[in-house]
């Protein structure tokens, strides 16, 4: 291929600013400047749909009503473990306004011994068994409850050390892969290994296995931390549930759904149906949350398919509240063993960990790579193991694995620190070689006022006050499955398509800006057309991948319209387009200033209606470390936290945390501190809040709803300050990345640290609860 | 434990509203599952349409929304958020816990917040109702719609209907809120995105601007 070498802005300003040469594809364009020297890259824009969400006006899945309409309940299992017997619809299919019932058939015949039924064997509470389509959504919830399960009983498991015991029930007979949207981002686990409900080990990831001798590691080592945290399952949420309405006539079967992946949809229900996939269309325009969990069509999405092909309508099917607590993913739970040494100097050693966790009836339940590569450590291993349970299946769930996996590294190493009689920053500063992360905690110190730390439990009076901090690294990934078309309309009009989606990120926003940095235009000017599987595959908004990987071809494939466009005035004005450029809604001459024209009158210079060019992502300059995609480079982040602690009461407020952050260049600071809040107010809740809970002797959780599955509310949200640290690196024509995982991933363990340094006694369970401090107290006093 | 939804469908006679079973259920729970639903819609004391027969057939029922009086046939067990997103298409009012904990059905009665999830249509009468949709006036937003776009107050926006309706209250009754008073009017509001510290900048800012 024809290259041509390029310098790139490398590094960080104001730190370590410089320039780095790559050789490029010789068709892309040149290299930004720095944000400072670009009009809409790297500012605060206004959010493009943002009127649509004030007014009401935003058209959700759950919004959508066509004619005919019918609206579609899923009926489910309510016993964790069984052989279903027989199945009586008859009452349901009699009520007036039904008008088709689908029952969940054994088809892919689920290979468990005690099963020889019509149905798959019942393994959670909530599990799917069918659908009932009716006139109203009310009708269809008193059919649903009309329908008749008998059940064979099994004896079931829902705690995860009850199931890793050998005489636990035993949730499968048999191996089982990990569900498509399930777990770790990028890591597979082994569900055909393994005794019992125990499954696995992981041990390697795409940073490698194990390295170096531990045993010599913990010799070498003068101080040693040894330590074992657990985490608990929380659900993500999202406050438009999972669901679809499918439209199916003879030639189309439109789905439009709820999802952060319309392209995966589309190839599930294609797959499911054995459509082409040219015949199956899906639909995002507006969506209300995902956090990882909406990456596919579920069992929801062929339920209401069914439906519409049985009768003959399009058919609206949104799971409620107490469906998408059950059975639409969740964070797997975990206890981790850590084993930290290192020497005087605070050099680590060894570092060893073993996790368990569940994630009910699916894969996926590890604690990330963060201990393999957050510091520079020469001896390593991990084993990771799964647990399955009687519950419902875990899915990824923003920044899966990483988030409880740096809730035991971040402590081991604030523990670590303090016998090393370090500073915990300090010691971060020895031990970890990011040079972005090393900014981060300076200008991050400064803002929060880091020196104002006391050692710990030296804080006086009933109310504690504790500062902590936490570190977290996220790998920069890259969808080579990103492609946008750009058209430029004769007579003015700048229109982007791609089927990505936008889950509330702002990357329609994000699109609109690079398009109209490129053009020289205004944001408003640019229309986003994007969540539509006719327009090029984009990725799905998950791992950050979204910016990273899509914002580079819609430069590139602006930068191709434009050349064209400029090639028709070139001719119009005698000269070569190379003299050419745009800005502020212009075309002009660089050296002649007689010579400009507006962006709108230069679209009428087409001889034909559109320019239209398509532009997929290519490799990064200078290649990956991967070939699918893992990028060079990481999206690092510190987070500091200071908190309350009322000893008498129990109770932790978090006072304020400051987030800094990086995500190569920033696109839109606006938006990046809206996600930087979402991850930290899901860092608290998780560290204090969150928690799912199970009954052992039923199998049902008990808060499957809003009002006892305790999340933060405005009265629970700290003062949080941002810190957003460009980082260059010449990696793509927009070297832009995402920042929704990082967000999310250090708050809970400095919120730990913090609380241990306001008491002086080391929670190492999440939630943290007022009764889990006054346990903790009463046990040192 | 299972939570059985109680039957919203009104009982003449004798009157359980899933408000008042609400109310009794959700403190009785412990651990971490503790701490209760905190909508500020809770106060509104509704009018029971007490002594009439109604169902189980739909009815024709007349409800005066954003200024129009509609007509709609509708089952007596409808929600009055049922009634206004699927017989009337005012699709803004979202329907996310189906049990007053979330504030993100917050419609207004004669100008009161009330969770329109929690409510019979029938028990509407002839109060007018206020929605999302009815907050911008012959194309102009109201202040706090300004500033949540401003101010980047929505992210995935499934909240935010709700956020606006009660910051909207607010600065409409408040002559000068400070943080603690945003914060205490949309404490019943969950937005899972965490765009909280956003709303409360927006809400703060369009209370100065409409001074």
């Amino acid at each position: 291929m024809d290259t041509r070498k390029e310098k790139f802005p490398y590094g960080i300003p104001g730190h370590n600013l410089s320039e780095v040469e790559r050789e490029i594809p010789v068709e892309e364009p040149s290299a930004w400047p720095v944000n400072d020297k670009l009009k809409v890259i790297g500012k605060r824009i206004k959010r493009i749909d943002a009127l649509e969400k004030v007014t009401g006006k935003a058209i959700y899945t759950s919004d959508i009503k066509l004619p005919g309409m019918l609206y579609a309940k899923m009926f489910r299992a309510k016993v964790p473990h069984a052989v279903i017997t027989s199945i009586d619809t008859s009452k349901a299919e009699n009520l007036a306004g039904v008008h088709a019932v689908h029952l969940i058939k054994n088809t892919k015949k689920d290979g468990e011994k005690d099963n020889k039924g019509k149905y798959p064997m019942v393994k959670y509470v909530g599990q799917p068994l069918g659908g009932i389509a009716a006139e109203s959504l009310e009708i269809a919830k008193e059919a649903a409850s009309l329908v008749q399960v008998y059940y064979e009983e099994k004896p079931f498991v829902v705690d995860l050390e009850a199931a890793m015991e050998l005489n636990a029930p035993i949730v499968f007979d048999q191996p089982i892969e990990q569900q498509e949207d399930g777990g770790d981002v990028g890591e597979s686990h082994d569900g055909s290994k393994g005794e019992g409900n125990v499954r696995g080990p992981s041990t390697s990831s795409f940073f490698g296995g194990p390295r170096g001798d531990l045993d010599l590691g913990f010799q070498e080592a003068d101080v040693i931390v040894e330590r074992t945290y657990r985490t608990q399952v929380h659900t993500h949420m999202p406050l438009e549930t999972h669901g679809v309405v499918v439209d199916w006539n003879s030639d189309m079967m439109t789905v439009y759904a709820s999802t952060q992946n319309t392209a995966s949809v589309r190839n599930q229900m294609a797959n499911v149906f054995n459509l082409p996939k040219s015949r199956v269309r899906v639909i995002c325009e507006f969506m209300g949350g995902g956090f990882g969990a909406k990456h596919s069509a579920g069992s929801f999405g062929p339920m209401a398919a069914n439906l519409a092909k049985k009768t003959g309508r399009p058919v609206w099917l949104m799971l409620d509240r107490k469906e998408e607590h059950l059975a639409e993913g969740n964070r797997p739970n975990s206890i981790q063993y850590l084993k930290i040494g290192a020497k005087k100097d605070g050099t680590l050693t060894g570092i060893q960990q073993r996790s368990h966790g569940t994630a009910g009836v699916g894969l996926g339940a590890g604690v990330g790579r963060i201990a393999q590569i957050l510091y520079t450590c020469p001896n390593f291993a991990t084993e990771q193991y799964d647990v399955l349970t009687n519950a419902g299946p875990g899915a990824a769930w923003r920044a899966p694995g990483n988030v409880q996996g740096a809730f035991g590294l971040e402590q081991a190493i604030d523990e670590m620190a303090e016998k090393l009689n370090m500073d915990p920053l300090t010691y971060r500063d020895r031990i970890d070689t990011s040079e972005v992360r090393k900014v981060e905690r300076q200008r991050g110190a400064k803002l929060f006022g880091w020196s104002r730390r006391r050692p710990a439990g030296s804080s006086k009076g009933v109310v504690k006050k504790g500062l902590g901090v936490g570190q977290s690294t996220w790998p920069r990934f890259v969808s080579l499955d990103s492609s946008v078309e750009v058209k430029i309309h004769k007579g003015g009009g700048v229109e982007i398509r791609s089927s990505v989606q936008d889950i509330g990120t702002g990357t329609k926003t994000i699109l609109a800006q690079v398009v109209a940095e490129e053009l020289g235009l205004e944001v408003t000017d640019i229309t986003v057309n994007i969540g539509d599987t006719f327009f090029p595959v984009g990725p799905g908004s998950g791992g950050s991948v979204v910016t990273g990987s899509i914002t580079p071809p819609t430069r590139n494939a602006t930068f191709e319209a434009k050349k064209e466009l400029l090639k028709l005035v070139a001719k119009k004005w005698e000269t070569d387009s190379s003299e050419l450029d745009m800005s502020n809604g212009e075309v002009y001459h660089k050296r002649d200033t007689s010579k400009k024209m507006t962006f709108k009158e230069a679209t009428k210079l087409l001889r034909t209606s559109q320019i239209s060019k398509i532009a997929s992502r290519s490799d990064d300059y200078g290649g990956f470390q991967q070939p699918w995609g893992l990028a060079y480079g990481d999206l690092g982040s510190v987070q500091f936290a200071e908190v309350s602690v009322n000893t008498d009461t129990g109770l932790v407020k978090v006072d304020k945390i400051v987030a800094a952050h990086s995500c190569g260049r920033p696109l839109n600071i606006t938006q990046l501190e809206s996600q930087i809040n979402g991850g930290v107010i899901q860092g608290v809740s998780y560290a204090l809040y969150e928690n799912r809970v199970m009954d052992k002797g039923t199998g049902h959780m008990m808060n499957a709803n809003v009002d006892q599955y305790k999340v933060p509310f405005s009265m629970e949200i700290p003062e949080i300050e941002t810190v957003i640290v460009e980082e260059y690196s010449g990696r793509s024509s927009t070297d832009a990345y995402g920042i929704g995982e990082p967000a999310n991933i250090a708050t809970a363990a400095a919120i730990a640290n913090a609380v241990y340094n306001a008491i002086g006694v080391r929670l190492y369970e999440i939630p943290i609860t007022p009764s889990s401090i006054l346990k903790a107290l009463s046990e040192v006093s | 434990m299972e939570h059985k939804n109680p039957d919203p469908e009104p009982k003449p006679e004798k009157t359980i509203t899933r408000r008042g079973f609400l109310r009794g259920a959700g403190l009785s729970t412990a651990g971490s599952v503790l701490l209760t639903s905190n909508a500020l819609a809770f106060d509104y004391k509704e009018e029971l349409a007490v002594g009439k027969e109604f169902g189980p057939e739909p009815m024709t029922l007349k409800m005066k929304v954003n200024g129009t009086v509609k007509s709609l046939s509708v089952e007596p067990r409808t929600t009055l958020a049922g009634a206004l997103r699927d017989y009337l298409e005012l699709t803004g009012t979202k329907v996310v816990c189906d049990r007053g904990a979330c504030s993100a059905c917050t419609v207004y009665l004669d100008g009161k917040p009330v969770n329109s999830c929690m409510m019979s249509a029938f028990d509407v009468g002839d109060k007018e109702v206020t929605t999302i949709e009815g907050i911008a006036k012959d194309g102009v937003l109201h202040p706090v719609q300004e500033a949540f776009i401003e101010h980047d107050a929505s992210q995935c926006g499934y909240c935010t209907p709700g956020m606006v309706m009660s910051c909207v209250h607010l600065v409409d009754n408040h002559p000068n809120p400070n943080l603690e008073d945003v914060k205490n009017a949309t404490r019943g509001n969950l937005c899972r995105c965490g765009t909280y510290p956003k709303v409360f900048a927006a809400t703060m800012a369009a209370a100065k601007k409409s001074m």
